[in-house]
């Protein structure tokens, strides 16, 4: 992975003098509440329901054992011993003290980590697959590039105070695990015609309140210009996004409003006079940064492992977790395994110090010493052999990480909620927590397959519920909380935004609805079909008439 | 004590600054019952009848805004001539009526831009347009919700003077134009970014 020479160095350090500074005007009554609110959010601190939330940036996912290490000792010695895995890839302690943060920032700046641009109005973390370089149909390592925008967009001045916030994602596979067309940017890299990589590029994807999949920009876009065209685009959303009304001020409401062909008509005019220039990325830089993503030294193995193969057809628990916990890799002899961090009545995402140790180790012993943070808030060991998968699942089973319940549906997605988040209409872990203890019974979550349930506390989206198969939101009505069901979301190429079933229900409904949903999936439902499969054939009448009917009747 | 920043250093305001009078009472716009902050681009920023009212003095060194200047280019072409007439825009105004109204924009010794508050980023962008689109060489200057967290942002903007909002002190703003020794991308104070400005190869 990236390493910092010593001018990255040079700005995390400049920057935690900066930020101490900051602080300790704020503290002293220098700046104001409102001066230091940007100030803070542009290096990821929330002041929440408890206490401050402070969010550190995992760049595109990635982290050493080094690192993980750190980020463990931090949430002990800051924080309550334990730290959240976003949908954004970043990790987030909620409990700091807002004293205390120029002091994290300094322990996590000798781990080469900031938490730069995690939140407020301006470019934050580029996100990427969490199987980059590894998955058998990646086309393009997409990882040098996000590095190369990483750098691009930290500190960028003309883009430091945007209208809204501002969300890049990159992907390089044929089959997108990215969500590309729900980013305000999303860069599609593929190899063209020439066999040189080329970018298709997406603009004014979002969810939140105005949930709107991207649109194509450019269907191809050399990626020496990866820069310049991102600040074409971003310039004309500065000079023209809705500031005068926060709930309209996203990128995706500008390209609605002029339509794509005007506002790809004015990128294209700004894109003239700054192409070319001296932001184009050259050979020589790409080179350099993606030196440091050159393949693991793999052994070369076989496909196939005797000891593995036994354990398989003799272990039918190790058997459930290599189906749902491990996936192909391009090199024969190896496996990327996926760490659940939803074990059955747990706070999705959540990972305690203890834990965040052994991973390390784990990762230290079986995967080169690297891992990745995915946005469905698991963890990954990406190079694992197929020899060592045993001994590393007995190892992730003891301690909590073993859930065989990756794309099930008990994987789910979810934001902080009510319990932690000041923004939110409802609760949202203690639904999740409820639907895992309704389905805990690992049969028949296999039985049920491949599925995935979001949920959000608001409208704003952050557990991305429109694009869950089953998507759950946190409505406010009269003062108590509801929550709003839609099934047919879907993230991916195909990406949809799901249907309302209608009328919302109480917390205690929601395991039973949730059941009765998944109740009439089973009985309709042919042989090759997943649940998001059923629901676009059938669309929400059958759903809704079971879930409803049978409400009605008790 | 002046709390102006020039070229990184506290000098004396020789400009005054001319600012069209409130005529009636000042309307504060709404939008779903929160007050609207910022103004669209491209929205009027004064009516003809304020443009009418306002007091020009008669001698020394005057930052008008543009509107104010469209009308009175004839009885103040003098003293445009003489050096003495700066212009002020705000960051919701198009800059593409600025340079319609001026043959050369080096013409101006002075173009001011006024930010009503400092989360208003479109400022950014105009200092940059200003420097290498519009080609002006002459002073840039922040004013209005200036405040020294954003002076790093603004000096790599095309930014080069700065009056700090009046109850801060210049001083230690001045700082903060250090913050970055080497900043990652080109902007406009340094149009390289750091992999073609220094070599970083060897790392
Ligand atoms: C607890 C503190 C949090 C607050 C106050 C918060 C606030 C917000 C707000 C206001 C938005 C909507 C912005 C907009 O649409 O313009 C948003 C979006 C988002 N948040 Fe959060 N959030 C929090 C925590 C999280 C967490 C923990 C995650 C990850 C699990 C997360 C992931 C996201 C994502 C992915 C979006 C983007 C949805 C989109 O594309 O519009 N947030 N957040
Ligand atoms: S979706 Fe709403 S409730 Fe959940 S974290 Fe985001 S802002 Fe808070």
């Amino acid at each position: 992975m990236y390493k910092y020479d010593a001018i990255d160095q040079q700005i995390v350090n400049e920057r935690v003098k900066q930020y101490r500074d900051q602080t300790r005007r704020y503290l002293a009554g220098e700046l104001s509440d409102e001066e230091f609110r940007p100030l803070r959010l542009q290096n990821g601190l929330y002041i929440q329901r408890h206490a401050p939330m402070l969010r550190i940036a995992v760049p595109y996912g990635m982290l050493s054992s080094k690192q993980l290490r750190k980020l463990g000792d931090i949430a002990k010695r800051y924080d309550r011993g334990y730290g959240h895995f976003s949908t954004r890839q970043n990790l987030q302690l909620n409990w700091p003290k807002l004293e205390d943060v120029p002091e994290i920032l300094a322990e996590l700046a000798t781990v080469q980590m900031h938490a730069i641009q995690t939140s407020g109005n301006c470019i934050r973390n580029i996100t990427t697959d969490q199987f980059a370089s590894i998955a058998p149909d990646e086309v393009i390592d997409p990882r040098a590039m996000a590095e190369v925008m990483r750098q691009w967009s930290t500190f960028h001045p003309e883009f430091a105070l945007l209208p809204r916030k501002f969300k890049i994602a990159v992907s390089g596979t044929k089959e997108d695990r990215a969500i590309v067309q729900a980013h305000d940017i999303g860069l599609e890299f593929y190899k063209d015609s020439n066999n040189q990589v080329a970018i298709k590029v997406w603009v004014g994807g979002g969810l939140g309140r105005t949930p709107i999949l991207g649109t194509v920009i450019r269907e191809h876009l050399e990626w020496q210009h990866a820069l310049t065209y991102c600040e074409a685009i971003i310039r004309v959303y500065n000079m023209h996004g809705r500031r005068d009304n926060a709930y309209k001020a996203r990128i995706k409401i500008l390209v609605k409003a002029l339509g794509i062909d005007e506002f790809g008509r004015q990128v294209e005019e700004e894109w003239a006079h700054i192409k070319d220039g001296p932001n184009t990325i050259t050979e020589a830089e790409l080179h350099r940064v993606a030196q440091h993503f050159e393949p693991m030294p793999y052994e070369s193995l076989p496909a196939h492992d005797a000891g593995f193969d036994t354990a398989l057809a003799s272990n039918p628990a190790f058997a459930a977790w290599v189906k749902r916990c491990t996936h192909p890799h391009k090199q024969a002899g190896y496996r990327a395994v996926t760490l659940s961090l939803k074990p059955h009545g747990k706070a999705p995402g959540d990972i305690t110090s203890e834990q965040m140790h052994l991973v390390a180790d784990l990762a230290d012993t079986y995967s080169f010493g690297e891992l990745r943070a995915s946005h469905e808030q698991n963890l990954i060991l990406a190079d694992v052999k197929l020899s060592d998968l045993f001994a590393l699942w007995e190892k992730a089973r003891a301690a909590g990480l073993a859930t065989p319940n990756i794309g099930l549906l008990t994987d789910i997605i979810c934001c902080p909620g009510g319990d932690f988040c000041s923004l939110a209409n409802a609760k949202s872990i203690p639904i999740a927590e409820a639907i895992q203890m309704q389905f805990d019974n690992l049969d028949y979550l296999h039985e049920i397959g491949d599925i995935e349930l979001n949920i959000s506390g608001c409208m704003n989206a952050c557990g991305h519920h429109h694009v869950g198969h089953i998507g759950i939101l946190g409505v406010d009505k009269d003062g108590s909380e509801w929550y709003q069901v839609t099934i047919g979301g879907k993230q991916g190429n195909d990406a949809s935004i799901g249907t309302v079933i209608g009328r919302a229900f109480s917390a205690e409904e929601m395991p039973g609805v949730v059941q009765r949903l998944i109740e009439v999936y089973l009985k309709e439902r042919t042989d090759e079909e997943r649940f998001i499969d059923t629901a676009r054939r059938l669309g929400i009448a059958p759903f809704k008439a079971h879930v409803y009917a049978e409400k009605e009747a008790v | 004590m002046s709390n102006l920043i020039k070229d990184n250093a506290i000098v004396v305001d020789e400009w005054t600054r001319v600012t069209p009078p409130v005529l009636g009472e000042e309307v504060v716009k709404k939008q779903a019952g929160k007050v609207v902050l910022f103004k669209l681009t491209g929205e009027p920023t004064y009516s003809q009848e304020q443009i009418a009212a306002t007091q020009i003095p008669a001698t020394g060194k005057i930052l008008l805004p543009l509107s104010v200047w469209q009308a009175n280019v004839e009885r103040l072409a003098g003293r445009m001539a003489a050096g003495e007439v700066g212009i002020l825009i705000a960051t919701h105004e198009p800059l593409e009526m600025l340079a319609a109204t001026f043959a050369d924009i080096n013409e101006l010794p002075l173009i001011a831009v006024f930010v009503e508050r400092f989360p208003d980023g479109r400022i950014f962008t105009i200092g940059n347009l200003l420097r290498t689109r519009y080609g002006f060489k002459n002073e840039l200057r922040a004013v209005g919700d200036v405040l020294r967290d954003q002076l790093f942002f603004l000096k790599r903007s095309g930014f080069n003077s700065y009056l700090i909002r009046a109850d801060r002190s210049a001083e230690d703003a001045l700082a903060s134009l250090q913050d970055f020794t080497q900043p990652y991308q080109g902007a406009v104070d340094d149009k390289l970014p750091v992999w073609r400005r220094l070599n970083r190869s060897h790392a």
